[in-house]
């Protein structure tokens, strides 16, 4: 052990005599000294220069050693100035005050060297020990403060990302803890240039800013393939692969994707390894469950990815409900799980819907005792597409270098279509013509559904009318991925054609197929109604372009869009 | 009843640990006592007298003066319960026993000065 440093100590002793022996004691002792003859010196020297230890006498005229030590360590604060009581006293009771009064030990009299050094030592290190705990202290005080501050940081600008989003939209309610994002959970909500939503609850394994990390990358694919018009199927392969790419093998995140389309009031769901989601049918009070029926984003590689999705019809007013694991996985005092029963006793209980958050949050804090921070959920429902007001792109380029007078054609053949959606490119090049712009969710929407009317019952030839009921949509969803599987030959070809037209333009677009056709006249003899499930695509190009028409035995279709360039 | 006065280890531990300073530590405690002496003739209160025994008390055991400390110490806890009698008998043994003792310091102290 290292020699002692020298202390500053303060002698407290109102005997001349003993105040000299002690003081002469322990500057032989090698530390410096400094010297009271009651308590009220004591103190006056004490705020003068503050000792390292005080030895003291307990009974002193003036103050005594008993209210000095009290008045002494309120002085110190929360730094370890040990005081040594002087006594003589034998009365177990004196005893006692001088440890009440904040005395950390006693020295009796007649003094002995070898004892009061040993002492001396021992309170020493006592007090350095105190000092050591409290620098420790203020160093995880101050590292907390930093890692909250970068908490905030990485929050703010997170939510810049994330808010871009229309989590705000009327039809979705969601309860999140503020810093959810550092448990890893994720909620992301955007709309497609055709005027759906595409939503997104995620929970990336881990706590902390290492579960943060990977929430701005699938922000990012997310957003920008949404916008862009791309499906769920390629915007999940996409996050899948870049998650599997830039994340540690023991780093996934499980989530669950929807798209909701308020034209085809379907929603498509892929859950890989999020706890069952719920579509509430209103109309018949059945909660459908969304099960997991994939591995967790980030898990496969690229090619062992499976991006199937199941599609649901709903009605306006129907909602679909995800949550995440912090939900079921609350436990109680006895570690049990709260669990998907009580859930389910939640949803049955329940009678206004509106108020379903309040009381899965209430029965969790019964249940538990205390709020977690880590439960998210997300109600989503059906709107009358009108209802639906998408917010606009905002766009940087000028215009000067619009394209005005132009046509191409494609031709996507069998094992193209199985794999590529060439919507969002199509798009993309239509909207390089400002005239479009405005109507840029309109040609969306007639472009996607003239495709895929193209794709699924021209090239795969599936009869539509199997879409008349809730039952038949499902098969007929099933059916169609099998005969994708399946597809050998077969194509769709686009036609697109802009035309400068006066002071504005005209936009042809002319969709081909392989397929058998329908009988036109029948189907245009159908009123524009636009409710029924099956036929609507028809309705809602009419509705949305000019001059819509079919030919060739209702194997290739035209639409026209026109734009007037405002002076 | 021969009774030891004076702890001669004592002594011999302070002169050795105050070395020069050895005479200054008797002066004072020969001045300290004599005030302390006059304390306890004047103080009627038995708390009063009680604390000051103590602290006679006190400097008498450092001083090796064990007798004196004795009789302080007995003063000290039945200052309450004695008559004022018993209490003028026990501060004056403890008078007689300071001056008894007080040449022993002295000679002390010239023995100090001189070698």
């Amino acid at each position: 052990m290292q020699a002692q440093e020298p202390l500053t100590i303060l002698i407290a002793e109102d005997s001349a005599a003993d105040r000299l022996l002690l003081s002469t004691i322990v500057r032989r002792q090698g530390h410096e000294v400094l010297t009271a003859a009651n308590g009220a010196e004591a103190l006056e020297v004490f705020r003068r220069q503050p000792p390292h230890l005080v030895l003291m006498d307990a009974m002193m005229p003036v103050m005594d050693g008993f209210e000095a030590a009290r008045q002494i360590k309120a002085l110190a604060g929360e730094t370890l100035v040990p005081i040594i009581f002087l006594t003589s006293l034998t009365e177990s009771e004196a005893l006692a005050r001088c440890l009440e009064a904040g005395g950390d030990d006693f020295l009796a009299k007649p003094y002995n060297q070898v004892i009061l050094a040993a002492k001396i030592k021992a309170m020493d290190r006592l007090r350095r020990l105190q000092a050591t705990v409290l620098q420790q202290r203020d160093l995880i005080a101050k590292h907390h403060d930093y890692l909250l501050n970068e908490q905030r940081v990485a929050k703010a600008v997170f939510d810049k990302v994330a808010h871009s989003g229309c989590l705000s939209a009327p039809n979705i309610r969601y309860l999140q803890s503020p810093y959810a994002l550092f448990n890893g959970d994720l909620l992301l909500a955007a709309y497609t240039p055709a005027g759906d939503m595409h939503v997104l609850l995620g929970d990336f394994t881990g706590h902390g800013l290492p579960a943060a990390v990977g929430a701005m990358p699938l922000a990012e694919v997310f957003y920008g393939m949404t916008a862009k018009g791309y499906g769920l199927a390629e915007t999940l392969r996409e996050m899948n692969a870049k998650l599997k790419r830039i994340l540690p093998v023991d780093m996934f995140c499980c989530a669950t994707m929807l798209c909701l389309s308020f034209q085809r009031r379907t929603v498509e769901v892929w859950n890989g390894g999020m706890p069952d989601g719920y579509l509430h049918r209103i109309a018949t009070g059945e909660r459908l469950p969304l099960a997991a029926r994939h591995l967790p984003l980030g898990v496969l590689s690229p090619q062992a990815f499976d991006d199937r999705t199941e599609v649901q019809a709903m009605a306006v007013g129907d909602r679909v409900f995800l949550l995440s694991d912090g939900v079921i996985d609350t436990t109680d005092a006895d570690d049990r799980l709260f669990g998907v029963e009580r859930l389910q006793q939640l949803f049955a209980a329940n009678r206004e819907p509106d108020n379903l958050f309040a009381e899965i949050e209430q029965a969790l804090h019964a249940f538990r005792g205390e709020p977690r921070d880590d439960v998210s959920m997300v109600e989503i429902s059906l709107l009358e597409a009108t209802q639906v007001v998408p917010s606009t792109p905002v766009y940087s380029d000028s215009g000067q270098s619009c394209p005005l007078d132009w046509s191409v054609s494609f031709e996507f053949r069998g094992a193209t279509l199985k794999r590529f959606n060439p919507l969002p490119y199509l798009l993309q090049l239509l909207q390089e013509v400002h005239g479009l712009r405005t109507q840029g969710g309109a040609i969306y929407s007639v472009l996607a559904e003239l495709y895929s009317n193209a794709l699924e019952h021209g090239v795969l030839g599936l009869d539509s009318s199997l879409k008349r009921d809730a039952a038949g949509f499902a098969s007929y969803y099933q059916q169609r991925n099998a005969r994708l599987e399946a597809l050998q030959d077969g194509y769709v070809r686009v036609h697109l054609q802009v035309k400068p037209q006066g002071a504005g333009g005209c936009l042809v677009i002319r969709v081909e197929d392989s397929g058998k056709g329908f009988d036109v006249a029948r189907v245009m003899e159908r009123p524009l109604d636009g409710v029924r499930l099956s036929g609507r695509g028809v309705s809602l190009i009419r509705q949305l372009g000019h001059n819509a028409s079919w030919s060739d035995e209702g194997r290739s279709a035209c639409v026209e869009f026109f734009w007037e360039v405002k002076a | 009843m021969t009774e030891i006065h004076i702890d001669r280890e004592a002594l011999s531990v302070l002169r050795e640990v105050m070395e020069d300073g050895y005479p200054e530590l008797l002066d004072t405690f020969l001045a300290d006592s004599e005030s302390r002496l006059d304390e306890l003739k004047k103080t009627v209160d038995a708390t009063a007298l009680s604390e000051v025994a103590h602290s006679f008390k006190g400097s008498a055991s450092n001083m090796g003066a064990v007798r004196l400390a004795a009789l302080c110490q007995e003063l000290e806890s039945e200052a309450k319960n004695k008559s004022p009698l018993d209490i003028a008998r026990l501060v004056a043994d403890i008078s007689s026993e300071f001056a008894d003792v007080r040449p022993i310091y002295e000679d002390e102290r010239q023995h100090a000065l001189t070698h």
